[in-house]
């Protein structure tokens, strides 16, 4: 009698727990992501970019993932470190959110990074670029790219195509640092010369004084490193002065030829070449559906900062459908850990060790394919790691 | 005015607490309780509360404009980060002390420079000392982290007891009773003779000097005390969020001080306070209604509240509070 007592008591605990658990599934059935990039500012088409970018993936699919709805909370924070921050906290503490996401420069990222370490969320970098963010916290995945990426492959490639003399211009902060300096050790390696260096302030740049030094140097080519959505009004001086006549070509990692702005460049930026992750003309399926989908939702050619968004957003969905829904940040991060898919730029990984991305760098030149400016992709460097890790 | 209501008379009547006062700290007070999921946004009102009180300091006191004083406000955060992540002085408590030091050294060497113009010329110089102190930031990247600002900063418990945590409580109560100690301080001074003598060089510095009051020394003095505060009030941002960048330099940040004081009132100190709260309210309600377009918002309900005009709003949301303390004092009336 008294066993049999027990057991009933057993299955009613048994049944409550069960119970209570189901009800804890119910209040878990949403995975939120907080989405902070800057809306507003000198950066706001960087967040206008990633945030088109996640709300297509959701569009195309659904929002749902191994039985959880997809809830993004979007919150600008105008590039300002401190807004980030405090943005990150309370989505982290208010609003419960499983991952934060976006970060369109590099201060931002890693304001946020000692949150994601002290509250195990993953932090979804699909912006900034400075090669140590991914070192900040072992929670920060990067699905963007780094400027060593890029900047080493031009390094090559131009001393490989018999460009001798360069002069330098980039953007004075630390992805600018970094290009430099990853373009700079693998030029002067291969026999190239630097002419002459210059570093323009980051805000408001008049590039006018800087580009007539670069033409009294008289170099092969210039390498140009400026942030994505300043390559217009850099295009439009460089035109101005004359330099486009002057023989003088322009290489350097992809951000000043970004697809955004490269159609309104004119014709003075033709045959320019640079290094990087995407083009809006890469020649497969899987980017012609998603620029023509882009395009007819937004009236606009996708730039590397969308599809920095879209294949983040992607890796989220990836992750939640490979843990089964299991949203904690530890089985998260692991199921991240060495994701390989297709993306619209080309085959990518995330680097299980350092949680950075590996990707194709692309070799293009600025050509009119029907009537529009495009970056035609002509030499492939595969499966290219970020250059300030591996060197240690 | 007879003769007994002489100015120190008014003037002590002025200084005297009241009412309203204890309302507004008792609320400050709980809000520690009643907003318990919002101690982020509540410290950003306490310590741009202060920041905002040290520009009322020379702008509602002094007449002294200013377009820069982010200045001050950037020196005491970079310093309070450089004595933490270098472990010079480890205590908070003594290194906001220390960071609003400097601030004061930067406000006293500047003063010079700033009083000696009009309006317009002050404009110009507090605008251009902000930006060199910007550039100069950059450059020195090695010291200040440049544009990726300053990296390691960990802040240790204040006094030894009480550690910042994630909720930001023990860093809203920490800003929230350095405002208070140094709003009491301001409020001793504005009604001190010092205070008073203050003002009369606001309204008229050329009469203020014929009655011997010296202008200039004046002057300075309020100046580097509010360099002070402002010092003090980025020493707190950067305690609390363990962050600082160039952006803490930036021009946006000494507009916006001004817009906070515009909403506010300058001159009554709790101007900066108020000020504070409600562009931190809006700011937060616009932005993640649409955090797209929240500016634009922002900018139209500041142009409402300029062309409304601020006596006749405050007459509107005190006309209840005043209600019921007039009821309270004379209970007689509210029969008759």
């Amino acid at each position: 009698m008294f066993i049999r007592r027990n057991t009933l008591l057993q299955t009613a605990a048994a049944g409550l727990l069960l119970g209570a658990s189901a009800f804890a599934v119910q209040a878990q059935d949403t995975v939120k992501i907080g989405l902070i990039v800057p809306m507003t500012g000198g950066q706001a088409s960087t967040g206008k970019q990633i945030d088109n970018a996640v709300k297509l993936y959701m569009q195309q699919h659904g929002d749902t993932v191994a039985g959880k709805k997809i809830e993004v909370i979007l919150k600008d924070d105008a590039a300002v470190p401190d807004n980030t921050k405090r943005l990150a906290q309370e989505l982290i503490v208010n609003d419960k959110v499983n991952i934060i996401a976006g970060f369109g420069v590099t201060p931002a990222a890693f304001a946020a990074a000692p949150l994601a370490t002290q509250a195990k969320v993953p932090e979804v970098v699909m912006a900034a670029g400075t090669s140590v963010i991914t070192e900040k916290s072992p929670y920060i995945v990067r699905t963007s790219f780094t400027l060593g990426q890029s900047s080493t492959i031009i390094g090559d490639w131009a001393v490989k195509n018999g460009i001798k003399k360069v002069a330098t211009l980039t953007s004075d902060y630390a992805p600018g640092h970094d290009a430099l300096k990853f373009f700079k050790d693998h030029f002067t390696a291969g026999g190239g010369q630097i002419v002459e260096e210059v570093k323009v302030p980051l805000a408001n740049p008049d590039f006018a004084p800087f580009l007539q030094r670069m033409k009294d140097a008289k170099p092969d080519a210039m390498f140009v490193f400026v942030p994505a959505g300043q390559g217009g009004n850099f295009m439009k001086q460089y035109a101005e002065r004359g330099l486009d006549k002057s023989g003088i070509k322009v290489i350097g990692p992809g951000d000043v030829m970004d697809d955004d702005l490269l159609n309104g460049m004119g014709d003075s930026a033709l045959g320019a070449v640079t290094a990087h992750i995407y083009s809006a003309a890469h020649p497969s399926q899987v980017n012609k559906d998603f620029v023509a989908a882009y395009k007819k939702a937004y009236n606009q050619r996708p730039g590397f900062m969308a599809v920095g968004g879209y294949d983040g957003i992607h890796l989220i969905y990836a992750a939640l459908q490979k843990t089964g829904g299991k949203a904690d940040g530890d089985s998260l991060i692991a199921a991240m850990k060495g994701m390989a898919w297709e993306s619209p730029r080309g085959p990518i990984s995330i680097d299980p060790e350092t949680r950075d991305i590996v990707q194709n760098v692309y070799i293009r030149k600025v050509e009119k394919v029907d009537g529009e400016l495009y970056n035609v992709e002509f030499e492939t460097f595969k499966d290219v790691k970020d250059p300030g890790k591996t060197k240690k | 005015m007879s003769a007994d209501h002489g100015v120190g008379e008014i003037s002590l009547r002025r200084a005297r607490w009241g009412h309203g006062e204890t309302a507004f700290w008792l609320i400050a007070v709980a809000a520690i309780f009643v907003f318990s999921d919002r101690y982020l946004i509540l410290t950003e009102m306490a310590w741009l509360g202060l920041f905002a009180l040290s520009l009322d300091l020379i702008l509602g006191y002094a007449g002294i404009v200013s377009l820069g004083h982010a200045a001050f406000f950037g020196v005491g955060a970079y310093c309070a980060g450089l004595l933490a992540v270098h472990g010079l002085v480890k205590e908070p408590v003594l290194a906001l002390v220390v960071a609003g030091g400097a601030a004061m050294v930067l406000g006293f060497a500047t003063s010079f420079l700033v009083i000696r113009g009009s309006e317009l010329s002050q404009l110009m110089v507090t605008l251009g000392i902000a930006l060199l102190l910007r550039e100069l930031a950059n450059k020195f990247s090695d010291i200040t982290g440049g544009f990726d600002g300053l990296q390691g900063i960990v802040i240790d418990p204040i006094l030894g007891l009480f550690a910042f945590d994630i909720f930001g409580k023990v860093g809203f109560i920490y800003c929230l009773v350095v405002l208070f100690v140094l709003f009491l301080l301001a409020r001793l001074i504005v009604h001190s003779p010092f205070g008073l003598s203050l003002r009369a060089i606001r309204n008229n510095p050329l009469r203020a000097a014929a009655i011997g009051i010296p202008v200039n020394r004046r002057l300075i003095a309020i100046y580097t005390l509010s360099a002070f505060y402002a010092g003090i009030a980025g020493a707190l941002f950067t305690q609390t969020t363990a962050l600082a960048s160039l952006d803490v330099f930036s021009f946006e940040r000494s507009a916006d001080l001004l817009l906070v004081l515009v909403i506010g009132g300058a001159g009554y100190l709790y101007g900066g306070l108020i000020g504070a709260v409600v562009f931190r309210v809006l700011q937060d309600v616009f932005s993640s209604w649409t955090p797209q377009f929240w500016q634009f918002w922002i900018g139209l309900v500041l142009v409402l509240i300029v062309l409304i005009g601020r006596e006749r709003m405050y007459r509107g949301v005190l006309w209840l509070p005043r209600l019921v303390m007039r009821r309270m004092a004379f209970p007689g009336r509210s029969a008759s």
